[in-house]
């Protein structure tokens, strides 16, 4: 229990002190799960948005095997990228694997499926509900999807933070395709990990607590933009 | 020049004519084989009980539904893809997440109304149905009745050739329920065809120049409203406004 409650001190003293190993974590694992939430968001927002308004044959086929890929093994997507990056791959020639270009894209594909799922879903109730008028209105199917898009705004911040829950806490793809390099690739899941299996707790402590933090302050805004939009837009 | 006239399109939609349509969902029969001549002019109701098929007649004329058999023809049809010449109030407005303003110029948007005269138009429609001050309300935080007159407003922006209405006053209270009529019959003295359905005898007597009668989806009988209302020719309409059919 000491052990515990030592780790525990020395991460918070970490955490107060801002140890600059620290900050250099927290931004990289930052700025590699937001560009892959921007990614996602534009190929998997409007993929899902135009799925749910236009019909066509095997579109049940498609939405299961959306929904599917909700549980795609972040471990699978790292081994696929990192097959595809490495130097006899088919794109080793851009020479990116273990930098951090190679995590924004193995996120970027491990989260647009939940994307395009979760918005697919939302808009799919929005369309039920507007399908009419906009048709009335003369709408097409892609400028209602836009319409719609645009309308659920604030339902669809929800689904993109939850894309970047998703980016920020995992271990697997980053790890394969970003090798945990420290000082290069070394984000806080993969640091977490490692200082983990050697025994240093406190700064895997550390990076936990900032990590749960991220997540809980992310989710609150969600929370307050919502409630504050659904009051002021109905 | 009037927002009415320069909407106006060269060649008119009206007559919109109906010939055998047939309706059909799940194996059921709504629409039972329909054949008639919607003109420009009075202003038409359709009643009758409910699972009539009056709300689906007026789908299938505004081009929602597609008829299982029989054709649906308007004398100049609109083109695919172009501004809308027709227009449709539902029973429950559906406004989008923005200002009353933001809702009207939308529409105008679709008609391919130039982006510099869309607002004018639009507050000149928002000041017809008495909203001109609540233009930069949320549409959906407004009451019933006020959706309902900005379901009007943004119709009205358009000047539609013809106008459906299904039930636009079903689940508003006499007071708006007035003002809403006010708007419709304002509409029609603007040269806007008016078809509308309702299952209130009250609203036919005050909204209607001609009724169509509609019982198990078929148009039992037509004929001006005050004729219609004190002696209907058919049975199930004589039955149904003695109250004896369900409205």
């Amino acid at each position: 229990m000491n052990t515990v409650a030592d780790a525990a001190a020395q991460a918070l003293s970490l955490v107060a002190a801002a140890d600059p190993k620290l900050v250099d974590i927290v931004l990289l694992s930052l700025r590699v799960s937001l560009l892959a939430v921007v990614f996602g968001s534009i190929i998997g927002l409007p993929l899902g948005a135009a799925l749910a308004v236009n019909d066509f044959r095997g579109k049940r086929g498609v939405i299961v095997i959306l929904n599917a890929l909700l549980g795609l093994p972040s471990v699978v997507v790292g081994l696929v990228v990192y097959l595809l990056l490495s130097r006899a791959g088919p794109l080793g020639s851009w020479g990116i694997l273990f930098t951090p270009a190679a995590m924004v894209i193995a996120q970027t594909i491990l989260i647009t499926p939940t994307l395009a799922a979760l918005s697919r879903q939302v808009v799919a109730d929005g369309w039920g509900e507007y399908r009419e008028q906009l048709r009335s209105l003369g709408e097409t199917r892609w400028g209602a999807a836009t319409t719609l898009l645009w309308d659920l705004k604030f339902s669809l911040v929800t689904i993109v933070l939850a894309g970047f829950g998703r980016a920020a806490s995992e271990v697997g793809a980053v790890m394969i395709v970003g090798g945990n390099i420290d000082g290069v690739t070394r984000v806080m899941t993969t640091t977490i990990a490692l200082e983990t299996s050697k025994g240093d707790l406190p700064l895997a402590l550390a990076l936990g607590i900032i990590l749960l933090s991220i997540v809980l302050a992310v989710n609150a805004g969600a929370y307050v933009v919502k409630e504050t939009a659904q009051h002021r837009y109905g | 020049m009037t927002i009415e006239a320069d909407m106006r399109a060269p060649l008119s939609l009206l007559p919109l004519r109906l010939d055998g349509v047939v309706f059909e969902a799940g194996g059921h029969r709504i629409i039972d084989g329909i054949s008639m001549t919607i003109a420009r002019g009075p202003r038409t109701v359709v009643l009758g009980p409910n699972g009539a098929g009056k709300s689906v007649l007026l789908r299938l004329c505004h081009g929602l539904l597609a008829p299982t058999a029989g054709t649906v023809r308007w004398f100049t049809p609109e083109v695919p893809g172009g501004p809308r010449r027709q227009a449709m109030v539902f029973q429950r407005p559906m406004m989008l997440r923005r200002t009353a303003l933001g809702n009207v110029t939308y529409a105008l948007r679709l008609a391919g109304i130039d982006r510099r005269t869309r607002e004018a138009r639009a507050m000149e429609a928002l000041a017809k149905v008495g909203l001109d001050k609540q233009a930069n309300r949320a549409a959906r935080v407004m009451s019933g009745g006020e959706q309902q007159r900005l379901a009007l407003a943004r119709v009205w922006a358009l000047s539609p050739e013809i106008l459906f209405l299904d039930e636009p006053t079903a689940s508003l209270d006499p007071g708006a329920t007035h003002e809403i009529e006010s708007i419709i019959l304002a509409l029609h003295q603007a040269g806007t065809k008016i078809v509308m359905v309702t299952h209130n005898l009250g609203q036919a007597h005050r909204v209607a120049d001609e009724i169509l009668f509609l019982h198990q989806g078929r148009l039992v009988e037509r004929a001006p409203a005050g004729q219609f209302l004190k002696r209907p020719a058919s049975p199930e309409a004589a039955r149904f406004l003695e109250g004896e059919l369900p409205w």
